[in-house]
């Protein structure tokens, strides 16, 4: 017993043990409950099995979800992966001695609740007195219905979530390429590299895995994000906003149609689920051949 | 020495003094309750409700706790939902609209005191039944706090100087509307008017975005020109004359709206109209209240009076709210006697007193308090706020059998189909097919 007790293995599972209960009761029987949820009628009652999956493969408004939710995520991660990671090189090249200021700053997006940060972004589009448009009046350009029209609402949504996205890229690139050793550049510069070759052959060759690792967060974040659209739009003008979570939240807690409402957010997770296997099989395979 | 054992005839000597013993009436003798109570939006109404609860919790000597739970970001939806779900939680709830008929299931019905206050007071309005009633039973007390009517509320100056329309005529001040004015009010003219503000620079502010409030304006819209999208039966009656009549109105009313109004939240029309932008909203006298605070000027010139007669009616956007006890409540006596002393007539009067007006009693008797004659600048302004005459108290979504109307209320059915008829040009058929599908959608148990 006493050799048990002495093993590291058992130590490390009873210091993990608070936050395996704490995962198993917040997140795993939530998760659960939700799936157990989605096989439940209307009114709770009865079960139905996949009867409301059915039901919503058939609603034009959730392929509407489906369609906007993936323009979304993939669009706004691209942005929020090219702007990380133009920015992370800026700040790389930044003298050693100024550059933990500019970290510092380019994080407050990312640090900030988003619920908050939305909050101003709201004000910046709003309908009627949106600074955005007070500004483009003085320089006699037209105003934008940033919230109203259809294809503006969107773009306010991704624009948003790139601001408040961006700085994690940022911070993860730089760590990666704070880790690339200085020697493969010296070898290269040796050999004649030019400034493209040496992005391309060592750059991100040695970054990928963190690329890898940081896209499927991101998209896994971003398609399951909701406070952005719900403060901003709501999901509207006619639905042409809402992603997974807030069409969820309209039909669960709105409509009182909870059933329906954790088929809509368990829908995410056969779509995730397959993007994880892909990136992480890579990276898998990739630390093999290392 | 005596000993310190308790042993078996000691005890069964307490025991037996026990049981004869008197009963103590403590401090707290008739047990405990916790009420979380709607977060009024205006400021004083909460103390107005808590200083009542104390008197009657003082009185009953029942150990109570009050929280109050906002609406913003749904808060009060979640609670709730997550109470119903948890079957733990409160004794006692405020109930937003459509939320007493959605935990029918879960609630204790409360006849008794409703069919009691119906008794002293009066009837309630036929929207409040409509909700608060489901197969025969009332599910929770019509409550006065938070409880509203969304009529118009227009600016005095802008709507004479450039409408025409003299608004403290037609709806004056401590007396009864002007019957030839009040039945000149109509959609037809409330469409001359939004053309001639517009014109003159301050358009009407009616949301079309998919909040409540662009929801219940729609509503009555659609009401006041027969239009109902799904009947009392539960039948899809979207596809018919009295919907195509009313979108060709919409589409003509929107054309004078601001162009933004599809974006529009419930924040949004009242923004419009304290700003001076706007001669006329929809809205309960909380832009007016905040108006007297944030821009004084403004505020001296608005009147809120009832919403224009369309050819089935004149139908007035209403929000009730109740106060519904849970089953797994452990104090259902204490729960009822604290709502049936809330429903007093004096009650009422503090409640509606500390919201300055803003609430609206769900009894026909308890609407004659003195406030909505003196409150103002202007003096008067809220008279006409309290439904009377030939008002229809409509809920949005009425008639359809609730389960469907709180979707197509939720989900701003009506707002979208004016959305997809005006601003995205769609032809009118296939808004109708698109509304039907989502209708059939909703029918589902």
């Amino acid at each position: 017993m006493k050799k048990f007790l002495r093993r590291k293995s058992t130590i490390a599972l009873a210091m993990a043990l608070p936050l395996i209960v704490v995962i198993a009761s917040l997140v795993i029987y939530p998760a659960f409950y939700s799936v157990y949820l989605a096989t439940l009628n209307k009114s709770m009652e009865r079960f139905v099995g996949l009867g409301n999956f059915s039901f919503l493969f058939k609603r034009e408004t959730f392929w509407m979800v489906v369609k906007q939710s993936v323009i979304f995520a993939v669009s706004a991660v691209l942005f929020k992966a090219l702007i990380g990671f133009f920015v992370a090189h800026c700040v790389h090249n930044v003298p050693a001695k100024g550059q933990r200021k500019w970290r510092g700053m380019l994080l407050v997006p990312w640090v900030i609740p988003p619920a908050m940060s939305t909050l101003a972004w709201l004000w910046l589009f709003d309908p009627s007195y949106s600074a955005f448009n007070w500004l483009f009046e003085r320089i006699g350009i037209a105003p934008v219905p940033w919230l109203g029209d259809p294809y503006w609402a969107r773009f306010a949504v991704i624009l948003v979530n790139v601001w408040v996205g961006a700085p994690f890229f940022m911070i993860m690139y730089l760590a990666a390429l704070k880790s690339v050793p200085e020697q493969l550049y010296e070898a290269a510069a040796i050999d004649g590299a030019n400034w493209w070759q040496k992005m391309w052959y060592v750059t991100l060759p040695m970054m990928r895995n963190i690329i890898a690792i940081t896209a499927l967060f991101s998209l896994i974040v971003t398609f399951a994000n909701f406070d952005i659209v719900r403060v901003l739009t709501a999901g509207g003008p006619v639905d042409q906003t809402h992603v997974f979570a807030t069409y969820a939240f309209n039909l669960g807690i709105q409509s009182n149609d909870i059933p329906l409402g954790a088929c809509v957010s368990l829908f995410m997770l056969p779509i995730l689920a397959v993007a994880a296997i892909f990136l992480l099989r890579d990276i898998g395979r990739r630390g093999n051949e290392a | 020495m005596t000993s310190g054992t308790f042993d078996r005839r000691r005890f069964l000597a307490a025991a037996a003094a026990a049981s004869v013993a008197p009963y103590v009436r403590t401090s707290h003798a008739a047990g405990s309750l916790t009420v979380g109570f709607w977060d009024h939006w205006v400021p004083g109404a909460n103390a107005g409700l808590t200083k009542l609860c104390s008197e009657w919790a003082a009185k009953e000597k029942v150990d109570l706790k009050i929280d109050f739970i906002t609406s913003q970001g749904q808060k009060l939806l979640l609670t709730i939902t997550s109470e119903a779900q948890a079957k733990s939680g409160h004794d006692v709830l405020s109930l937003p609209s459509w939320y007493a008929a959605a935990q029918a299931k879960n609630l204790e019905p409360v006849d008794d005191i409703v069919q009691t206050l119906i008794a002293q007071y009066g009837a309630t309005g036929a929207g409040v039944e409509y909700l608060g009633k489901q197969d025969g039973h009332w599910l929770g007390v019509p409550a006065t706090a938070g409880a509203q009517m969304k009529g118009p509320c227009g600016r005095i100056d802008l709507f004479k100087e450039h409408a025409g329309i003299e608004l403290t005529k037609m709806y004056p001040p401590g007396a009864p509307p002007d019957k030839t004015l009040a039945d000149k009010w109509t959609w037809d003219a409330f469409l001359t008017a939004a053309q001639k503000c517009h014109k003159a620079g301050f358009p009407f502010g009616i949301g079309m975005g998919q909040t409540a409030d662009s929801a219940d304006s729609a509503g009555a819209i659609f009401a006041a020109h027969g239009a109902h999208l799904v009947d009392a039966k539960g039948n899809i009656t979207v596809n018919s004359d009295a919907t195509r009549q009313t979108l060709e109105y919409c589409k003509k009313l929107v054309q004078f709206l601001p162009p933004d109004v599809f974006a529009w939240d419930d924040a949004s029309n009242n923004k419009w109209l304290i700003s001076g932008k706007g001669a006329l909203i929809m809205n309960p006298p909380s832009a007016w209240a905040v108006a007297k605070r944030d821009n004084p000027k403004v505020a001296e010139q608005l009147w809120t009076f009832p919403s224009p007669k369309g050819p089935q009616g004149r139908y007035q956007p209403n929000i009730p709210f109740y106060w519904g006890i849970w089953k797994f409540s452990k104090n259902k006596a204490a729960a009822k006697s604290l709502l049936t002393y809330l429903s007093q007539r004096s009650a009422v009067e503090q409640l509606v007193q500390a919201s300055g007006g803003y609430d609206i009693p769900p009894f026909a008797g308890l609407r004659d308090f003195k406030i909505w004659a003196e409150v103002g600048p202007p003096k008067g302004t809220l008279y006409h706020y309290p439904p009377s005459g030939d008002q229809i108290v409509y809920m949005s979504g009425a008639p359809a059998p609730v389960a469907i109307a709180t979707q197509m209320y939720a989900q701003a059915t009506l707002t979208k189909m004016i959305a997809k008829f005006t601003q995205g040009g769609e032809p009118m058929d296939k808004v109708i097919a698109w509304a039907s599908s989502e209708l059939e959608g909703f029918m589902r148990v």
